[in-house]
């Protein structure tokens, strides 16, 4: 465990090292254009795991609290031109606002209702929005970016760079999650909530917490994408995409180790840019549709799953 | 009403307890006492409201009338987790494992919210309390067994040792020796009798007579959820209206 930690810091100082130096080197913006989408899919998949793997939730409405975070972006630029750090942390406030209110919802739904009800929040949610005129409404708003500060030559660099910032804290908090007894007891209550609720779990406020944190992390990392696009619409950012591209890589890397949503993440994200290049972005979905249909079948515990299979015994932290 | 010797303040009282579903009374008014340590039988037809009763005391269920009173504090509102806190723990009827887990992982989610979780500060020490209770009801060798490879009967004893690992003053035994062996029988009650040499009050429920008989100090029998005798185990037997409910008229 101990020596864990410190290979798990070493290999996040290393990652961010490298980010850094590609921004430094590289002048061609393409590669982090592409590179900050997939970044921000890790960012979600790994937060949506907390919920809708450890804790057995499958939040439908990942879409929300990512849209939620670009409109709270929106608002603070519209407001105060709010600088991106200000953004990221006043919408991961606003996400966990948004967690504990579907958290309550798991006091009364479970399994497929909590899930459709996920998605009628995040309908309503986005029918609010696009009758707000302040933020733009439903045709949508233009931002325009602050100049680029140091050691970065272009905005899109620098967001790249934040982007995996965000990587790590995502990727860290949800390994601490796993690793201290809370990771227990919402793996408990994910398999008997009952039983777990007997053996002492608080399973109330271990859900309210996957809730809370999750939504926190999804909208932060939804909260750079307005200035990404430097343009905000209801359509894109509460697109069901996000949702489904979030859930299936999750279930393609597997749920039960924080790693597995990060290579759902590398693979599907990767793919996606490719065929958008290569083909177009309608595409996409097909593709998703089919590889989790494959995963489904062949690989039921994803790509972690597999490998356990393949190693002989079960992962370990 | 055995027991001539007065107890100091029950450990558990349950004062007026109904539970209903719908226009269905599965308990009626129950009012019982039991005290530290005892050896505590409940009997009963099939519907009869014991499970009931057992979701109405760990708070599965909130009753719509009565309380339960727990070391002398209502505990009526409280959700299942506090109570197992406040020391009662059960074992289900139906085993109801943690699938996903290994059985020494089943027993180290009870330690790991464990209130007296204190005492077993590290890692290792709830591994090595887990390790204890598993020897105890010699399911050590099944420690690192997935849950999902267990008979019904090494899934009932990890129900009884999963309750025992939450460091209980009460556990209720939901038919914890159906199907088990007359020796197996014979070992799951010898654990439990050594558990209330220890300040345990124990609740069984079971059908298997003769374990009935020979653990409890004292049985209540429930039919159609109103209690229709209590008292020594032999006398309850004898009672014309448990033989009516058991065997039909």
């Amino acid at each position: 465990m101990r020596r864990g930690s410190i290979a798990f810091w070493f290999g996040a100082v290393v990652f961010l090292a490298v980010a850094l130096a590609l921004t430094q080197t590289l002048q061609n913006e393409y590669p982090f254009f592409a590179g900050y989408v997939i970044l921000q899919f890790i960012v979600l998949s790994v937060a949506w795991t907390i919920l809708g793997g450890y804790a057995g939730y499958v939040n439908f409405g990942t879409n929300a609290f990512f849209g939620v975070g670009v409109y709270t972006a929106v608002l603070l630029v519209q407001v105060f031109q709010a600088p991106l750090v200000v953004q990221i942390l006043t919408a991961a406030a606003v996400g966990s606002l948004l967690g504990l209110g579907v958290g309550l919802l798991t006091l009364r739904m479970r399994g497929i209702f909590f899930s459709i009800a996920t998605i009628a929040l995040a309908i309503i949610i986005e029918t609010s929005i696009t009758n707000w005129r302040f933020v733009g409404g439903a045709a949508g708003i233009q931002l325009q970016r602050p100049p680029v500060t140091a050691p970065f030559d272009s905005y899109v660099k620098l967001l790249f760079f934040v982007q995996a910032v965000l990587v790590v804290i995502a990727v860290a908090v949800t390994r601490f999650i796993q690793n201290s007894r809370i990771g227990r007891g919402l793996q408990a209550l994910r398999d008997d909530e009952l039983a777990a609720e007997c053996m002492g779990v608080p399973t109330l406020r271990l859900k309210l917490l996957a809730c809370v944190i999750s939504g926190a992390l999804i909208s932060a990392g939804g909260a750079p994408a307005a200035m990404y696009l430097q343009y905000a619409n209801p359509d894109t950012a509460f697109d069901l995409n996000y949702s489904i591209s979030v859930l299936a890589m999750s279930l393609i890397g597997g749920t039960a180790h924080w790693i597995g949503p990060v290579l759902g993440a590398i693979l599907l994200g990767t793919t996606q840019q490719f065929l958008q290049v290569t083909i177009s972005s309608e595409v996409n979905v097909l593709v998703l549709g089919i590889m989790l249909v494959v995963f489904v079948i062949a690989a039921p515990r994803g790509i972690i799953g597999l490998v356990a299979r393949v190693a002989g015994k079960g992962g370990r932290a | 009403m055995t027991d001539a010797t007065a107890p100091e303040a029950p450990l558990l009282r349950i004062d007026t307890l109904t539970k209903t579903f719908g226009g269905f009374v599965a308990l009626d008014n129950i009012n019982v006492e039991i005290r530290k340590g005892e050896r505590f039988g409940l009997i009963g037809p099939n519907g009869s409201g014991k499970t009931t009763l057992v979701n109405c005391i760990s708070g599965a269920l909130r009753p719509n009338r009565g309380a339960v009173l727990f070391a002398g504090e209502d505990i009526t509102p409280l959700p299942p987790n506090l109570r197992s806190h406040r020391g009662i723990a059960r074992s289900f009827q139906i085993p109801r494992p943690f699938r996903s887990m290994t059985v020494l992982e089943n027993l180290m989610v009870a330690l790991d919210f464990a209130a007296h979780g204190h005492l077993f500060e590290t890692e290792q020490h709830r591994r090595e309390a887990a390790m204890v209770i598993l020897n105890r009801i010699g399911l050590a060798a099944k420690a690192f067994t997935p849950t999902t490879t267990l008979t019904q009967v090494e899934l009932r004893k990890m129900e009884l040792a999963r309750a025992m690992a939450t460091g209980p003053k009460l556990l209720i035994s939901d038919e914890a020796m159906a199907g088990l062996s007359a020796s197996e029988v014979d070992e799951v009650l010898d654990l439990l009798m050594s558990l209330c040499g220890e300040d345990i009050a124990i609740i069984m429920i079971e059908h298997i007579m003769q374990a009935v008989m020979r653990f409890s100090e004292r049985v209540m029998c429930l039919d159609a959820g109103k209690i229709i005798a209590i008292g020594a185990p032999a006398e309850v037997m004898a009672n014309p209206r448990v033989q009516e409910a058991y065997l039909g008229t």
